[in-house]
């Protein structure tokens, strides 16, 4: 599928702005600054960015993060600055202090829903969100990022099943990152590819290279399109790898270094960029340019983000139902 | 007009307030074109058709999930659950996604799950689950059980219309025993308020679901020897209207909690726990909790029978309470 120069120079910014928003994070982090786990999608951002770039929010499309997919809710208009507020438990983020990292979004709203801890339990609401659109004869499809090891959940299973018996406007991305935790994905299924599963539902399936951003674009755009137009649901494996622990504590030692090396070489950003070159579509001095710009703008929502105060401890008890009114102040 | 049985009552609700409001729908198993297990939503789908009368697989997670994620996103869904047993499947997807939209992330999730509950039907073990108790230390849920026809009719209006997730906990020994003449209009019974069903001034039982018949036996029996008994249907578990416990208990100062679950950890420890705490003061002898044996609700009738709460043992509590 074509996109614009102008498009693929807003995707290499968006991969910029997820890998340097990160590097932040790592920071403040180092800092004491985050005050809960930090979880890295080095790595992953290309898929994470290319797969929700498919989509089409001004038709009330809807993406649902992991937590190494910060790049997808970044294309979708998530605010650096609100993410960094997460992180850091302030009072003025999207959750008020209430939950953590990407958790967080309205799919009626914002064009994304994070997930909550429990793997799997979002292929199910992701399934819901896509009905509601159909009976409110809105043409809205639902892409919903799932792993190697949230494909083992029960939720997982039954609502691709749902969402398969009932033809919904789904996509779901499940990615092959090497490892859940410090469980290979071997360990994790003896299905030859996580696609396989497809079978089981009856939906589409198909392996791609999750590093190339193009290729993980274009599959997903079909998807999309097929979903859009009542051809159902696709599930689409991603081959990409983690090239972190499982957040910062973890040193992933369980991990073969040879591995590490033979991916770092695969690397979808700077792949993608070289490509950007060769095809004249950008200069050095063009993608110099978008990381300075991305650098100020993490800047300035990491000011922003320091300046934010942390939640009054008299709002605990607050907003358990939604007619007290907590959230309309 | 005609006398309308509880079960009656719930298929109305659903219907009216899928007439009323199209953003209803109903999903669950079996639901659909045979109208459920028992029958309770018989004839919607021809009324209102498979988009909005939706037949599901065996998928209590997707069930309940689905709901969640459809109501986010404006439609108010009434899951059902085959059994009220079967939502320990989808209890991961209510308590820890549906119940938590409004504390964590300021979102409406308008589902109700509802199901048919309770013992005395001889369903076995997995067929007869009073499952409030499990429920009411997870906040974010609102839980109702209802105990007569009255209260199933305008309860449901009223979970439908909420704005959060609600558990709707129907008694299914109750189904088609219990008949009321039941108002024309449209009427709901809103959340969070008891009613009492009987005043009395010696001694107060505090109850809801089936159990108020058996304290309807109970304070008529005592009425025979002069003694006057006030029954509190609490309808609603969560929240709870410790108004009316407290009030009851301040004006008889002894006190029954009467529930069919088991005992231990059972949500009369709650009520009992609050009595204790606040009025105190009032009571003329201790507080007397009765529930099920805490064990599984046996199959066998005798072994059913003896597990749930029955006469004799109401009567023994009422008498202790009377004489001490």
């Amino acid at each position: 599928m074509s996109l614009s120069n102008d498009q693929l120079l807003e995707i290499d910014y968006y991969l910029r702005l997820t890998r340097t928003l990160e590097e932040r994070l790592v920071a403040l982090f180092r800092q004491a600054k985050v005050i809960g786990g930090l979880y890295r999608s080095l790595g992953q951002e290309g898929e994470s960015v290319a797969a929700a770039y498919a989509l089409d929010y001004k038709q009330g499309d809807v993406v649902q993060p992991l937590i190494r997919n910060i790049g997808s809710i970044l294309v979708a208009g998530a605010k650096p600055a609100d993410i960094i507020k997460q992180y850091m438990a302030k009072a003025d983020g999207p959750t008020r202090g209430r939950e953590l990292n990407i958790h967080f979004g309205h799919p009626a709203r914002d064009g994304f829903i994070g997930q909550i801890s429990m793997l799997g339990d979002m292929i199910p609401v992701m399934a819901g969100i896509a009905l509601a659109g159909r009976m409110q004869k809105r043409k809205l499809v639902t892409l919903a990022f799932i792993g190697d090891g949230g494909s083992s959940t029960g939720a997982f299973w039954e609502g691709m099943n749902f969402a398969s018996v009932q033809k919904l406007p789904m996509v779901v991305i499940v990615e092959d990152n090497g490892y859940a935790y410090s469980t290979p994905t071997a360990k994790q299924t003896a299905a030859k590819t996580l696609a396989d599963k497809a079978y089981a539902f009856g939906c589409a399936g198909v392996t791609i290279d999750g590093n190339d951003v193009l290729a993980v674009y274009d599959e997903t755009k079909r998807a999309v399109e097929r979903a859009r137009n009542g051809g159902g649901v696709t599930l689409i494996e991603v081959k990409t790898f983690r090239m972190k622990g499982h957040a910062e504590h973890d040193n992933a030692a369980y991990v073969p270094k040879e591995l590490i090396a033979e991916w770092a070489e695969k690397d979808a950003v700077v792949r993608f960029e070289k490509m950007l070159v060769e095809r004249g579509v950008a200069t050095q001095e063009q993608l110099a340019a978008i990381q300075q710009r991305v650098k100020q703008e993490i800047d300035a929502a990491t000011d922003e983000a320091e300046r934010s105060p942390m939640p009054d401890p008299a709002d605990a008890g607050r907003g358990l139902y939604i007619e007290d009114g907590y959230w309309n102040g | 007009m005609a006398e309308t049985s509880y079960i009656e009552a719930i298929t109305q609700a659903m219907q009216e307030e899928m007439a009323r409001d199209e953003r209803v729908f109903l999903i669950g198993e079996d639901v659909g074109f045979y109208g459920g297990a028992f029958k309770t939503s018989y004839g919607l789908i021809d009324r209102f058709g498979p988009e909005r009368v939706i037949d599901t697989p065996i998928s209590e997670i997707a069930i309940i999930g689905a709901a969640s994620g459809a109501a986010l996103m404006g439609m108010r869904p009434i899951a059902e659950m085959q059994f009220i047993d079967f939502i320990t499947c989808g209890y991961d997807m209510l308590v820890n996604f549906a119940a938590m939209n409004s504390y964590l992330f300021g979102r409406a999730c308008p589902i109700v799950v509802r199901g048919p509950a309770g013992g005395g039907t001889h369903g076995g073990p997995y067929h007869s689950l009073n499952p409030e108790a499990m429920f009411m230390n997870r906040p974010g849920l609102k839980i109702v059980a209802p105990g007569t026809a009255y209260d199933a009719k305008g309860l449901l209006k009223a979970a439908i219309r909420d704005d959060n997730p609600v558990l709707f906990i129907e008694h299914k020994y109750l189904y088609r025993r219990i008949k009321e003449n039941l108002p024309e209009e449209d009427y709901i019974v809103p959340i969070g308020k008891a009613n009492v069903r009987r005043r009395g001034k010696d001694l107060s039982i505090i109850t809801w679901g089936a159990m108020i018949y058996l304290a309807d036996e109970v304070a008529d029996e005592l009425a025979k020897n002069g003694v006057s008994v006030e029954i509190v249907d609490l309808r609603s578990i969560l929240p709870f209207d410790e108004e009316a416990i407290l009030e009851s208990v301040a004006k008889t100062n002894r006190v029954i909690v009467l529930h069919e679950a088991p005992l231990t950890g059972g949500a009369g420890a709650e009520f009992a726990a609050r009595i204790a705490e606040k009025a105190f003061d009032y009571l003329d002898a201790p507080v007397k909790r009765i529930g099920a044996l805490d064990v599984p609700t046996p199959y066998s009738p005798p072994l059913e029978a003896a597990a749930l709460p029955d006469k004799a043992r109401v009567m023994k509590a009422a008498r202790e309470l009377l004489d001490y």
